[in-house]
């Protein structure tokens, strides 16, 4: 049977998020990133991006991904009847683009989501922002800003609910003989 | 042996859509499936790159014995937007004899190593034949065969319908035309049937519609007023001269006079009523061009629909040959 324990709450997200916020407005300042444009990865990644969105005061609304159709895993997965239509409602050309996700962990989803970015335009920069980063990268992709890095057994997965609430849970593989 | 039945070659063990023949013996889950994932493919002409890589690598032949520019043409602008590659054969129907001709050729595409064969011939149940011959790792798509089955084309007015109505349960829907002829009306009857409408009826000359109408669901009507009155969608078909063998019409005029829907007849219809058609029309002889161009008309947005259907059912059917991937 799996069993999953929440992680942290709706506040401690928020804390996160408001922490997060703060250092990639540091991290625009010190690479002089101009306009930047926030897009997150649905789902999770949206709600944050909406979140960083507002934190930042930025003039466009957030973008979102869906990046079903630029998966590597096709194959193992099939599409998903209800991807949703990705919306990115600005040029992305010559942009400093904030790429926002929820769990960093293999890096797939991240070089899906630049494949796409770049169906769109030519961004000028794109930055990494995850809310939490774990370990099991499989492609050589790193976060710019994240909000926390806990320890994680190889095979558990954490997983953020929301959008509100949100809460992050932490889902245990099935133990034998349980 | 027993040879498979439709129902059972179309889907695999774990019930996914691994050939695409006919909506016979499909559940309304899976067409809503269909419908659903062709809505996320519907948005993919706004951006400015319209392809997805969901099928690179992948071989997709058309293999067309009868000819169709739009229906070949827009399977191929479907595989084309999932990445696919795509080969087309156009092979004129030729009077010999059609089972060996028809592996023949099935045996010289599968050895070009194609991943799906997207399959029109003048012959009811081609492409079953070929599903039933073709090796487990080729999935085949039913572009028409003969008077049977038209399913993506009737899915694609599925989708139309639901886009503009919603809900398919409350509504009236009449099939106007040549019926008998028309493998569109019999996948479109039996999708309406499957999506749950409240009535499907047919209209038309008692010499174009089939005999056992009644048996397929739906209320029959010979005259055009009585039929579309109070429907939701009006459904115009082709007469299909080349499929006729003896006089079953007096004239093209004396049809149109009688069957042909102009904007005084639409009248009959709900004020909201939309005017389909399959296309290629005839204008003059099925509609009155005012109702062709007219607002009601969602003609051209068919055409455009029909690209996202086939994407859909295209991935669709790959996918379930990722099963056999992972069991191997």
């Amino acid at each position: 049977m799996t069993d999953s324990t929440l992680f942290m709450e709706h506040e401690a997200i928020v804390d996160l998020i408001d922490g997060m916020a703060e250092m990639l407005r540091k991290h625009i300042a010190d690479r002089d990133l101009a306009d930047p444009v926030v897009v997150g990865i649905h789902t999770g990644g949206a709600w944050i991006a909406q979140r960083l969105n507002r934190l930042l005061e930025l003039a466009e609304p957030a973008g979102l991904l869906d990046i079903s159709f630029y998966r590597d895993d096709f194959t193992q997965i099939g599409v998903n009847p209800q991807v949703r239509p990705s919306q990115i409602p600005f040029d992305l050309d010559g942009r400093n683009v904030i790429l926002v996700d929820d769990v960093l962990h293999t890096g797939r989803t991240i070089r899906a989501a630049m494949n796409e970015l770049f169906d769109y335009g030519r961004p000028a920069t794109i930055t990494l922002v995850s809310l939490i980063e774990r370990s099991g990268r499989e492609l050589p992709i790193q976060p710019d800003v994240i909000g926390l890095s806990p320890p994680l057994g190889l095979s558990d997965h954490i997983k953020l609910n929301g959008p509100e609430p949100l809460s992050l849970e932490i889902v245990h593989p099935p133990q034998p003989n349980s | 042996m027993a040879s498979s039945r439709p129902r059972d070659l179309q889907l695999n063990e774990n019930g996914r859509l691994r050939h695409f023949l006919t909506i016979e013996g499909l559940s309304r889950d899976l067409l809503i499936r269909i419908l659903d994932t062709a809505e996320s493919f519907a948005a993919l002409p706004g951006r400015p790159v319209k392809k997805v890589p969901l099928l690179r690598g992948r071989i997709i032949t058309n293999l067309f014995f009868e000819n169709s520019t739009r229906t070949r043409t827009t399977f191929e602008l479907a595989a084309k937007l999932l990445s696919a590659d795509v080969i087309n054969f156009n092979i004129g129907t030729s009077a010999t004899s059609k089972g060996e001709t028809l592996l023949d050729t099935l045996r010289n595409i599968e050895a070009m190593h194609s991943d799906m064969f997207v399959v029109r011939h003048a012959q009811s149940g081609a492409a079953h034949f070929i599903a039933e011959h073709a090796s487990p790792r080729v999935s085949v798509i039913n572009a028409g065969d003969g008077r049977h089955a038209h399913p993506t084309q009737a899915m694609l007015d599925m989708f139309t319908i639901r886009k503009h109505k919603g809900d398919f349960t409350p509504l009236r829907v009449a099939i106007v035309g040549d019926v008998l002829h028309s493998r569109v009306a019999r996948s479109q009857i039996l999708a309406l049937n499957t999506l749950g409408v409240s009535e499907v009826r047919v209209v038309g000359p008692r010499t174009l519609l089939p005999s056992d109408a009644r048996s397929m669901g739906v209320h029959v009507f010979h005259d055009l007023a009585e039929g579309i009155r109070d429907v939701d969608v009006v459904i115009m078909l082709r007469l299909q001269n080349e499929r006729m063998d003896g006089a079953l019409l007096p004239s093209e005029h004396e049809y149109f006079r009688l069957y042909g829907l102009t904007d005084e007849r639409l009248e009959n219809a709900k004020p909201d009523a939309i005017v389909m058609h399959p296309g290629p029309m005839n204008r003059g002889i099925e509609l009155d061009s005012a109702v062709a161009d007219g607002p009601r008309s969602v003609i051209l947005q068919q055409v455009s629909y029909g690209i996202a259907v086939r994407m859909a059912v295209l991935s669709m059917a790959m996918q379930s040959q990722a099963d056999l991937e992972v069991e191997a």
